[in-house]
């Protein structure tokens, strides 16, 4: 393990750099008794039911605002579920990461709940630059609900980015963290997608398995955090400026991916590396 | 300064009042419910009549301070249509036939509405989104919407716009407060939004500070960080009863539970909150009782009722 703190999650939790209120519940509705059992249960599967490895969690800035980007693997959110473990297990102090999430988990009941009293929020605009401007650290999927769907056979490629990433790091001049993470799509290896029966339920599509149901396998995962980007410009250039900005951000992010699927680039140079426990090890 | 207040019959205008008085202001007030035994003169009418221009043509106060717009909770149907828009239109023109200085229309910060897409922390420059869902609404943003129009139409009128968050406090006036009144609180299940409110002296207090420094334009007024409705209830000495959405829907006016308008769950369900920095910024407001205290202030007004079995006889 990488740090001094231990996964003690009340000692990690009383040294995230986040103002508490006397109920511990911050300005956002973040609470500390909600990041307890989140972080009891993320803990479980990153330290024991997966194989993570992080690569490059020193690229992730200690304190002030950033931009976390990767690329979505696997059908349900463990990418994101990981990401936020990386950032608290093993950061000293830790961080919490705050996802920008789809609108539907919302509607839906104790989804709603939890995403708000855990700091993550609807991805809207509002909700990233009030966080930024905040000096947060936020968690962004460009390639959105299309990048879960991937199926297995596209697990390592990147669908069609979103634009507004990039200029609400410019807006708030937030550096942007790419991340390739790499492993998801064995966790959950999907070959198709139901749309209606989704729909019925009120998300966009349930992932199917070969074993039918869209639960993760105790796969093996690689984090690998890339050098911070910095761009220049407001976010109000034209589109062109911004879609090259986001070719950049698209093509670190792809590079990450191709890395962790090269053994001779396991461990980029001046990455440090910490790797999980996990039933493969 | 003379000042003219509509709807003085309110718990938090009756603090204005108290506050007004002892500087050592003029006030005066309309309202169609009158208030017995009042240390000012007030005239039990209706803003919208003949007669209350009169209030104003003789009066002839300096400042106007509109609170008499009622929520669907209180009224529901055409007459609140009438009295929301009506008399706000009402109080505008007699401000600008009579020569009044300034004008302070009092909102509420669920002009904003509540929705699964809205933002947390809403500015005064968005639009009410959530008219859909709520449009028992309409009338009341309507209304703010148009006082706001005051700021270019009557440029010679100094208008503020206020839009407050909940009040709760001892008197266990307003929404919030009569919302909490019972022993168990039904809540929507998998649900847990934050609300924000204020102390009602803090309320009253604010629109005092805003006729001082007469801010011009759309504030949103705010008390401290917003909490979960879980908090609350449960810091008022209240038990949470968590009812699955379709079984509340069912529920609404029976069972003690109040008849509300399906949208008003949406209150419920999702947080209001508003950015009040702005305010802050103008006039250096700062709330004097924090969210402890005015929970308990109100658990200490209103004790929980004892639960049915468990009473006195």
């Amino acid at each position: 393990m990488a740090t001094g703190l231990g996964d003690n999650i009340e000692e990690r939790i009383s040294k995230l750099e986040i103002p508490w209120n006397r109920y511990g519940v911050d300005p956002y509705g973040a609470s500390k008794a909600n990041l307890r059992w989140m972080f009891g249960l993320f803990g479980l599967l990153y330290r024991h039911y997966f194989s993570v490895k992080v690569f490059g969690i020193e690229r992730v800035p200690a304190r002030g605002r950033a931009m976390l980007v990767g690329n979505h693997s696997g059908g349900i959110a463990i990418d994101a579920a990981m990401v936020l473990s990386a950032c608290f297990f093993e950061m000293n102090p830790p961080r919490l990461g705050q996802s920008m999430i789809e609108k539907f988990i919302n509607k839906i009941p104790f989804a709603s709940l939890w995403a708000g009293r855990t700091g993550q929020f609807t991805g809207l605009p509002e909700h990233a630059v009030r966080l930024l401007e905040d000096d947060r650290l936020i968690l962004v999927f460009p390639e959105g609900a299309r990048g879960t769907a991937k199926l297995f056979t596209e697990r390592h490629t990147l669908v069609d980015f979103g634009t507004g990433f990039v200029r609400l790091a410019l807006k708030t001049r937030s550096p942007i963290i790419p991340f390739g993470f790499l492993g998801g799509g064995e966790a959950m290896p999907t070959v198709a997608n139901a749309y209606t029966l989704g729909k019925m339920l009120g998300v966009p599509y349930l992932p199917i398995t070969p074993y039918g149901l869209p639960l993760p396998l105790p796969a093996s995962m690689q984090i690998r955090f890339g050098e911070p980007l910095h761009f220049t410009g407001d976010g109000t250039e034209e589109d062109e400026v911004i879609l090259g900005y986001v070719e950049e951000v698209k093509r670190s992010i792809a590079r990450l991916i191709q890395e962790g699927r090269t053994p001779a680039f396991s461990l980029p140079a001046g990455a440090r590396a910490t790797t999980n426990g996990g039933p493969s090890q | 300064m003379k000042v003219l207040i509509v709807g003085v019959n309110s718990a938090i205008a009756r603090l204005i009042v108290e506050r007004l008085r002892a500087d050592g202001d003029e006030v005066a007030g309309i309202d169609r419910r009158g208030w017995n035994k009042a240390p000012i003169e007030v005239h039990a009418l209706d803003i919208r009549k003949r007669a209350a221009e009169d209030v104003f043509r003789k009066l002839r106060p300096d400042a106007v301070v509109h609170m008499g717009t009622v929520t669907s909770l209180v009224m529901p149907g055409e007459e609140r249509y009438r009295i929301n828009l009506g008399g706000t239109r009402a109080v505008f023109e007699h401000c600008r036939t009579y020569g009044v200085r300034q004008c302070i229309f009092v909102g509420r910060h669920t002009f904003y509405g509540a929705a699964s897409d809205s933002p947390l922390f809403h500015t005064e420059d968005e639009p009410p989104m959530a008219l859909a869902s709520f449009p028992e609404l309409a009338d009341l943003v309507a209304a703010d919407l148009y006082a706001g129009s005051a700021l270019w139409r009557f440029p010679e009128l100094h208008t503020t716009v206020l839009r407050l968050c909940y009040s709760l406090g001892p008197s266990g006036h307003g929404t919030l407060g009569t919302f909490l009144r019972g022993a168990r609180i039904p809540t929507l299940l998998g649900f847990d939004p934050l609300f924000q409110f204020m102390h009602e002296a803090d309320a009253a207090a604010a629109i005092v500070l805003a006729l001082r420094k007469r801010p011009r334009g759309v504030f949103n007024v705010v008390g401290d960080e917003p909490i979960p409705l879980s908090v609350i209830i449960r810091e008022t000495g209240r038990v949470t009863l968590p009812l699955p959405e379709f079984v509340y829907g069912l529920a609404l006016g029976r069972f003690g539970l109040p008849k509300l308008p399906e949208g008003a769950l949406q209150h419920i369900k999702y947080p209001v909150v508003a950015d009040g920095s702005a305010f802050v910024r103008e006039t250096a407001w700062k709330p004097r009782f924090d969210d402890a205290i005015t929970m308990r202030e109100y658990r200490a007004a209103f004790p929980p009722p004892k639960s049915r079995g468990r009473g006195d006889g």
